[in-house]
């Protein structure tokens, strides 16, 4: 089965980790989607958040492979429905004088931000989850797209709820 | 204490416990090999090739099952040693690889004999390190043998700047590791333990299936324990060839590509099949879809990502092969579980007398497989280990020899490197004194590394060279004759060039050369007796080919060559199988 995983992934905030992880995914054949990587809350740790689409079984050796690098401490393989992704993008999207307040109305509709103002440009910042920013994009396609920058993906599980265990 | 990174290094390996240092100098290793010269209580060998000092101490960790250390200049001397590293992370091997590098501050520069070997060795090394402080020095190096030795074994790389051994720091080994991300698991689980025992109580037809990863953990006694408690029949891989000694009667051969009939049919007619520390490589499972596919499948190995990797498996179990297979022994002896393969085995000793491994050995044709055979035979009340190069050589030797010792069987699997044969028994040599050391070599192969005879001879480490001269890359040409219509591209040597004997001569080894069958045994006494290294240059058959032979990507059990027998559908007529499947 073909699917999009989210991969959270633990490493020791070291030199050379990042280029260890994304190898193996390299190596193995598989095409990364988006790749985002800071340290964590300790910070001797980094979170390397991962999409990355593929056959399940081969995606679960990847993730097995993974583990076997020494520098990482920890994989989970984010299920869609118990995380909270974001993505941060930066839209530079044309916008002659005439036609600007049009643009303006549709960062505020997604409420994001106009960041930058040019002669015939505005720049947005958006975030917010995937089909936010996909249904954010269509529209804006429609005013022609300069150049966009994206974060990549990064995502957490959610908390715990209420009579939920600790698995 | 005070004391020098280069000095830091030498007292870590000592601390480490490191025997034996296989090296080969360059600029950027000056300081090192300069403290290694008061090194007393480390062996250094000098090699020829960088190459060679990787596969002596992938030989050396083979026979003893400790690592040894490698230490190369950079550049050059780092990149020769890649093959050698490659070999070892495919096998599981124990070692620790140290390169020089460019000093800190030019690192990136394209400076002179700079080459970037922690990223060129990412994918063939379990981990490597570029240590830029000198302070860190003991702590990577602890944890270098540390992760090489333990879990599943491999090659640790650990590349130090010039600048780094220079710089002056306090010594201080450390006590405890902090290795966050490294846990290797040990024991099974429990649970999986209890239904392994319970499937192996009830399975008419069991087989094991043990594979290196018994070698590396040891687990050779209980293995056997298993087996004849159960009167379970054992095959191994090539690279568990010696975990189960070849001569008992529960042995029943090597599987896969080049694996005896009755060996490959037992794997095809198993109900239930037992993997210990294996990784059912394509040599051995031929077309996967068809292989052990009658069988429950119980698979054990300290490497979780091994477990369903090309196999899905009924029973896994991630744990310490030694202590996996005794927790199985003592389950099935609570259970008070009885043997229930003697029917199996008379059928597996039926197919083993009807389908031999078999060659033709025309009058007066000196024939590979028959001097194999003899040195097996005048090898017999002698320690010994046996060391092969790769092609039909290595082929035969699996097939003709019967290793009955661990640790005593040498032989490349996973990369399959020329080469390595030679290089391999200077190690072996070194890591067991006291035994003769054989290398079965093809013609092609052993110069890949022949620079390695002054090695054996200046350290006098007196490995014996046995040469299966067939003037061809047989294996190449075997296929070439099987698959390419026999048009032998770019496989064709020379059986007189070089003259082997004037090679063996000239590097001041005893040299012999045999074309006649009746000489072999002669030759063979002379060499094994011989106080040095010793080289034998036997002009077998040339185009002889090794059977029997699964097609790249066909069914084990459909084999070309041999003694005809159909496959084992038809065999299974038979009254006696009759009589034990009802
Ligand atoms: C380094 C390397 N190069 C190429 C090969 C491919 N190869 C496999 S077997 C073989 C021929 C080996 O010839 P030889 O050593 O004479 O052994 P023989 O098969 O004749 O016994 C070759 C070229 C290899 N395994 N390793
Ligand atoms: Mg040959």
């Amino acid at each position: 089965m073909q699917h999009k995983h989210t991969l959270s992934v633990l490493v020791e905030n070291k030199p050379g980790v990042l280029s260890r992880v994304t190898s193996l995914f390299a190596r193995r054949g598989f095409n990364i989607d988006s790749l985002a990587v800071g340290v964590t809350e300790d910070p001797t740790l980094s979170r390397i958040t991962i999409v990355v689409g593929g056959e399940d079984t081969s995606l679960e050796q990847v993730a097995k492979q993974l583990h076997k690098l020494i520098n990482v401490i920890k994989i989970q393989d984010l299920d869609p429905h118990e995380m909270v992704d974001r993505e941060l993008v930066l839209f530079k999207v044309n916008a002659p004088p005439d036609r600007r307040h049009e643009v303006i109305e549709i960062a505020n509709v997604f409420r994001t931000k106009v960041v930058d103002v040019g002669k015939n440009t505005l720049t947005i910042e958006a975030t917010g989850a995937g089909e936010k920013l996909a249904a954010m994009e269509d529209l804006l396609r429609a005013y022609g797209i300069k150049e966009v920058a994206r974060t990549g993906r990064i995502a957490l599980s959610r908390g715990l709820r209420e009579g939920q265990a600790q698995g | 204490m005070k004391m020098t990174g280069a000095e830091a290094l030498v007292r870590s390996l000592e601390n480490a416990g490191v025997e034996v240092l296989f090296g080969y100098p360059g600029g950027v290793v000056l300081p090192i090999f300069d403290a290694l010269y008061d090194a007393t209580s480390i062996r250094q060998i000098l090699v020829r090739h960088e190459q060679a000092a990787v596969h002596a101490a992938d030989g050396y960790a083979r026979v003893t099952g400790k690592p040894a250390a490698v230490l190369v200049t950079s550049g050059p001397g780092a990149t020769n040693t890649v093959t050698g590293i490659a070999n070892a992370y495919m096998d599981s091997i124990p070692m620790v690889v140290f390169t020089g590098q460019v000093a800190t501050p030019v690192i990136g520069t394209d400076a002179f004999q700079e080459s970037d070997i922690t990223g060129i060795t990412i994918p063939i090394t379990k981990h490597n390190y570029l240590v830029k402080d000198a302070a860190e020095l003991p702590e990577v190096i602890a944890e270098a043998f540390h992760i090489a030795t333990t879990g599943r074994p491999g090659p640790v790389l650990v590349d130090v700047p010039a600048d780094v051994g220079k710089r002056e720091i306090t010594y201080k080994w450390p006590e405890t590791l902090n290795l966050p991300g490294y846990k290797p698991t040990f024991k099974g689980h429990a649970k999986m333990i209890k239904q392994a025992a319970q499937l192996i109580s009830k399975a008419r037809k069991p087989l094991l299936y043990a594979g290196g990863g018994v070698l590396s953990a040891g687990a050779w006694k209980e293995l056997k324990e298993l087996a004849e408690l159960m009167q379970l029949p054992v095959v191994t891989t090539l690279m568990g060839k010696g975990a189960f000694p070849e001569d008992h009667h529960l042995f029943v051969g090597m599987p896969g590509m080049h694996g005896a009939k009755y060996t490959n049919y037992s794997i095809t007619e198993t109900d239930l099949l037992i993997a210990v520390g294996v990784r059912f490589d394509d040599r051995v499972t031929g077309k996967l879809a068809a292989f052990a596919t009658k069988a429950k499948i119980i698979h054990i190995d300290v490497d979780p990502a091994e477990i369903g990797k090309n196999k899905a498996v009924d029973v896994p179990i991630v744990g310490d092969a030694r202590y996996v297979l005794s927790e199985i022994v003592a389950e099935l002896r609570k259970m008070n579980a009885e043997p229930r393969t003697d029917a199996w085995m008379r059928v597996i000793d039926d197919w083993r007398a009807r389908y031999p491994l078999h060659y033709h050995h025309p009058d007066g044709v000196l024939m590979p497989q028959h001097v194999i055979e003899r040195v097996r035979e005048l090898t017999k009340d002698r320690p010994t280990v046996i060391c092969t190069e790769v092609g039909q050589n290595q082929m035969w030797a699996c097939q003709y020899t019967h290793i009955r010792e661990p640790r005593t069987w040498v032989s490349s699997g996973g990369l399959g490197t020329m080469g390595f044969g030679l290089p391999a028994a200077i190690g072996a040599q070194l890591g067991r004194p006291g035994y003769l050391v054989v290398d079965i070599a093809g013609d092609g192969s052993i110069q890949m590394n022949s620079q390695e005879m002054a090695t054996a001879a200046i350290e006098k480490l007196p490995v014996k060279v046995v040469i299966l001269n067939n003037g061809y890359l047989g294996m190449v040409r075997q296929w070439q004759e099987l698959f390419y219509d026999r048009r032998y591209s770019s496989s064709t040597l020379a059986q007189d060039c070089p003259d082997f004997v004037k090679l063996a001569e000239a590097y001041g080894w005893h040299g012999a050369r045999v074309t006649e069958p009746g000489d072999v045994d002669a030759a063979l006494t002379a060499a094994f007796a011989h106080d040095g290294p010793a080289l034998i240059d036997f002009r077998v058959s040339r185009e002889e080919c090794v059977y029997p032979m699964v097609a790249p990507g066909g069914s084990i059990d459909e084999m070309l060559g041999g003694i005809p027998g159909g496959p084992v559908s038809e065999m299974l007529d038979g009254e006696l199988l009759e009589e034990v499947w009802e």
